[in-house]
């Protein structure tokens, strides 16, 4: 009786809120410079969730994510931009010899444009290339290979593009945003507050998505997605609309990211940068919404300690990360978790047996 | 009544080169237990397969009720003209609760933006809840399918399959595997769903086929041989040569 | 006219060097459903193992013989590649043959160590490695020269070519790969031991990646990415070419790297990465399983 009594207290929900509170409570007891970090990492983890429901719960992998967050991110970089110069040209494009602001980047003079745009253009190429690849049936490693000659080829155009984008720079020195100075420990908390309140929104809505009857369609479009035609869904549909939610998503978190680093450049977006968000995925448990989560802020704080130190070690640490939780720990740390929960309720049973014997 | 629910004109199947199915008639009338049956190769699954959609018929046409021709939809739009599959191979979703696989698969609206809302209606509940209790799967319906017994497995993929409401049901080998109780029981639940419906069987066990069919189609080479009741069927001399031959010529010999 | 021919020959040559990296693909890719992200890596350790004998060469060997390096380096790549992928196939591949997407990353995470572990060794700056003499210089065809290196590794790769089709379509050994790739428990029925024949197609398709490397020497310096600049595009001939067909990758390869080279001509080298992408998934639009098909009765 007791024990139903302290399961229910200690119920997912339960957990979860109080999780969520104290990302909340955060900037009450932690450092600016932490705060910050941990901001970044939140991000992350928003663009992991995006990420989850299209491998963990649809089985589609991408390994192009890091360009849905860099478009997230430069939107939002090229309106802070333009703050920054009070609507006078870049420093790039005047060393380049532009003299007047491309027609692109006008309608990033105005935020909300900016913020429309950082979401929607993420989710418009997401769904050109998910359509025009799932419509044919090509999925699998196939799809998975297009995504990442896809991250090739929109690096190669960033970094080509010098006048456009900053090239292999990027673009840095931001102002204000709103008017505010992105540089005040104010403003940093508050945009750290905003990325908890976007993450806890987005996870919200997402648990909602995959516990109701559309999370089962995606589970069997992973399992058995031809056996789906079967039962009159049509699987490409779906797989699209998740692939361009998904990119949304990224596209959300890259312009939170931006905010809070304060720089975007090709780098930051490009082929490893993108595996590495599988990673995060694979390593905090596929087809949990916590996993991914948790998986963003671990690989991330331990990139952060590691990789500041000894860069070398952290590539090898990258490396076996990899290939020890492809190999050793499937279902990533939430599996171990569910693991061990099996196990205690198991012997929460055969200790009750024995209680029932020692009475008979 | 005897209006045909399905009716297949000189269908082809080319396989680059080699012809499955060939200028193939068909016919299937409505709450009728149709099987196929055949030696190996002869087109019988080739025949679900174009039905349902799985694989495209080269040439000729196929006919639902009459009028709506369906050789050129997908799989996914055939469904919805009313047609179900249950494949040879149980091809049920193993991660999903046993009542999670007929929630997916029962009649309701599926395209991607009606399945975003979708929710439980009071009918709803109690469809699964009867083919439940039909199939005798109630007390396992919260058990993940991949646990179930091989005949549960079975039992499970019929029983998505009559959740579509389908006019016709395509059968492939449904008693493959199956003890003899269980294929008792899967015999009566297809006389009992035959009532509303037509069912369309490919099987090889010739006793099963003889209990249960109302008709029989003997498939040879891509083509309709014979066509009949079993009796009938058992007393043709071609369908004796080139199917039953080898049995009597065996008999014969003992 | 001239710059035309030298634009079409640019892209014969760009396409025989993607041909040599995808034959290695074709194989692990193409037949066993591996993808081997590491491939790039292998790619990169022929390409060392090039550099280190030419150094053993500087250093030990009397000077007329230096040329030599070149000819011994090819089949040392190729052994020592083949090994290291034989390696791979034992300690890793073999326990994800079920979970395609799974091996993809593990094999990411070891290119990734194989990555570092170069630049620990030889630094992270580019080495170059000197072309043997025989090598320098070009074929003068009217007012153009054509590089012998160049015209090399189009002989390689046709060499290669010729040799995988040999090996897979005339020997007993290559027709039990055939047989296992196409239907794996037949052939262990048939006392064919798959085991043995998976690690032995996984070497000879990371042998080749080894040969490529010792080839990519020839036109540049080279670094601890120089696979990775390759594999992606390699990846895409095998996905044009259609999967398990050789033919296919011949085509994918010189249909690629010529459509590469005239794109990056007529625009630029940024321009002509995006076209060449937009090209490939038309083409997609219309042969969804690559130029090459097979038609499968399975479900799922």
């Amino acid at each position: 009786m007791q024990n139903t009594i302290y399961q229910k207290i200690w119920s997912q929900r339960v957990i979860l809120n109080l999780i969520f509170l104290l990302l909340l409570a955060a900037p009450l007891f932690l450092s600016d410079f932490r705060l910050n970090l941990l901001g970044k990492f939140l991000a992350f983890a928003i663009l992991a969730i995006g990420l989850d429901l299209l491998w963990g719960y649809t089985g589609v992998l991408s390994l192009g994510h890091g360009i849905f967050f860099g478009l997230g991110a430069y939107c939002m970089a090229m309106y802070l931009k333009l703050e920054a110069t009070g609507g006078g040209l870049p420093d790039f494009m005047a060393w380049s010899g532009m003299s007047e602001l491309p027609l692109i980047w006008i309608p990033f003079q105005y935020p909300i444009v900016a913020i429309i745009l950082g979401i929607l253009l993420p989710a418009i190429i997401a769904f050109m290339l998910g359509y025009l690849t799932f419509r044919n049936r090509i999925s699998g490693v196939y799809f998975t290979i297009l995504s990442q000659a896809l991250v090739l080829v929109v690096v190669t155009l960033f970094v080509g593009s010098q006048n456009l984008t900053g090239g292999s720079s990027g673009l840095t020195n931001f102002n204000t945003f709103f008017g505010f100075s992105v540089n005040s420990a104010t403003t940093q908390t508050a945009f750290y507050i905003i990325t908890v309140i976007v993450l806890g929104l987005v996870f919200f809505l997402s648990r909602k998505l995959v516990k109701g009857r559309f999370g089962k369609i995606l589970v069997g479009i992973r399992d058995g997605e031809n056996r789906m035609r079967f039962l009159g869904y049509s699987p490409s549909a779906y797989k699209t609309f998740i692939y361009t939610l998904s990119a949304a998503i990224a596209g959300l978190a890259g312009m939170l990211f931006v905010l809070q680093v304060g720089i975007i450049s090709p780098t930051m977006i490009g082929i490893i940068p993108s595996i590495e968000m599988v990673l995060w995925v694979a390593l905090g448990g596929r087809g949990t919404l916590i996993g991914p989560v948790i998986g963003a802020v671990l690989v991330n704080a331990a990139k952060t300690g590691f990789s500041e130190s000894y860069p070398d070690i952290w590539t090898y640490f990258l490396g076996l990360l990899f290939v020890l939780v492809v190999v050793f720990l499937p279902k990533g740390i939430t599996g171990l978790f569910e693991k061990w929960n099996d196990r205690r309720k198991k012997q929460d049973v055969s200790s009750s047996v024995e209680v029932e014997k020692s009475y008979s | 009544m005897s209006q045909a629910v399905l009716k297949l004109k000189k269908v082809i199947v080319d396989f680059s080169g080699f012809k499955a199915i060939n200028q193939l008639d068909f016919t299937v009338k409505p709450n009728s237990v149709h099987f196929v049956i055949g030696p190996n190769g002869a087109g019988k699954t080739t025949l679900l397969d174009v039905v349902c959609g799985k694989t495209k018929a080269t040439n000729g046409e196929i006919k639902l009720q009459g009028t709506t021709e369906i050789s050129k939809l997908s799989e996914d739009q055939i469904v919805h003209q009313g047609i179900s599959r249950k494949f040879q191979a149980p091809s049920i979703f193993q991660n999903l609760s046993v009542i999670d696989n007929l929630e997916i698969a029962m009649k309701q609206k599926k395209k991607l933006f009606s399945m975003i809302t979708a929710k439980w209606t009071n009918e709803q509940k109690k469809k699964v809840s009867e083919m439940l209790e039909l199939v005798g799967l109630k007390e396992v319906q919260d058990q993940s399918a991949g646990s179930l017994a091989h005949g549960q497995k079975q039992w499970l993929e019929i029983a998505m399959v009559l959740m579509q409401e389908p006019d016709i049901v395509l059968l492939d080998e449904p008693i493959a595997g199956m003890s003899k109780k269980e294929r008792n029981k899967t015999g009566e639940l297809i006389t009992k769903i035959a009532k509303d419906r037509a069912v369309l069987i490919v099987e090889h066990d010739m006793d099963f086929v003889k209990e249960y069919a109302d008709i029989v189609s003997v498939m040879h080479e891509g083509q309709l041989l014979f066509e009949g009741s079993m009796e009938e069927v058992q007393n043709d001399p071609t369908v004796r040569e080139v199917y039953l031959g080898r049995k009597v010529e065996e008999h014969v010999v003992s | 006219m001239n710059e035309i021919i030298l634009t079409l020959f640019n892209g014969v040559s760009l396409g025989s060097i993607l041909l040599l990296i995808a034959l290695g693909l074709a194989i692990t890719f193409g037949l066993m459903n591996v993808i081997n992200m590491a491939h790039g890596e292998l790619i990169m350790i022929g390409a060392y193992i090039t550099y280190v004998i030419q150094n053993i060469f500087i250093n030990y060997a009397p000077p007329e013989y230096f040329d030599l390096y070149f000819i011994i380096s090819i089949p040392v790549a190729l052994v020592v590649a083949a090994g290291i992928g034989m390696l791979l196939e034992v300690s890793l591949i073999r326990h994800l043959y079920k979970r395609p997407l799974d091996s993809l990353l593990a094999t990411w995470g070891v290119g990734l160590i194989l990555q570092q572990t170069a630049r620990s060794i030889f630094g992270a700056p580019n080495v170059g490695v000197t072309s043997p003499s025989f090598l320098s210089g070009g074929l003068e065809v009217g007012s153009l020269i054509l590089p012998y290196s160049r015209l090399f590794i189009l002989g390689l790769s046709i060499v290669c070519l010729f040799s995988i089709f040999y090996y897979f379509y005339r020997t007993a050994s290559g027709r039990r790969v055939r047989a296992v790739m196409q239907n794996r428990q037949m052939a262990e029925c048939l006392g064919v031991s798959t085991r043995k024949v998976d690690m032995l197609t996984f070497a000879i398709g990371s042998g080749f990646a080894g040969v490529a490397g010792c080839a990519l020497t020839l036109l540049g310096a080279i670094g601890p990415t120089i696979g990775t600049s390759y594999i992606i595009d390699a990846f895409m001939v095998v996905v044009v070419g259609g999967v398990g067909a050789l033919f296919g990758a011949v085509s994918g390869a010189f249909g690629i790297g010529i459509l590469n080279t005239v794109f990056e001509y007529v625009t630029n080298a940024t321009l002509g990465k995006v076209l060449i992408f937009i090209v490939i998934i038309a083409f997609l639009q219309w042969r969804p399983s690559g130029l090459v098909m097979s038609r499968s009765r399975s479900l799922d």
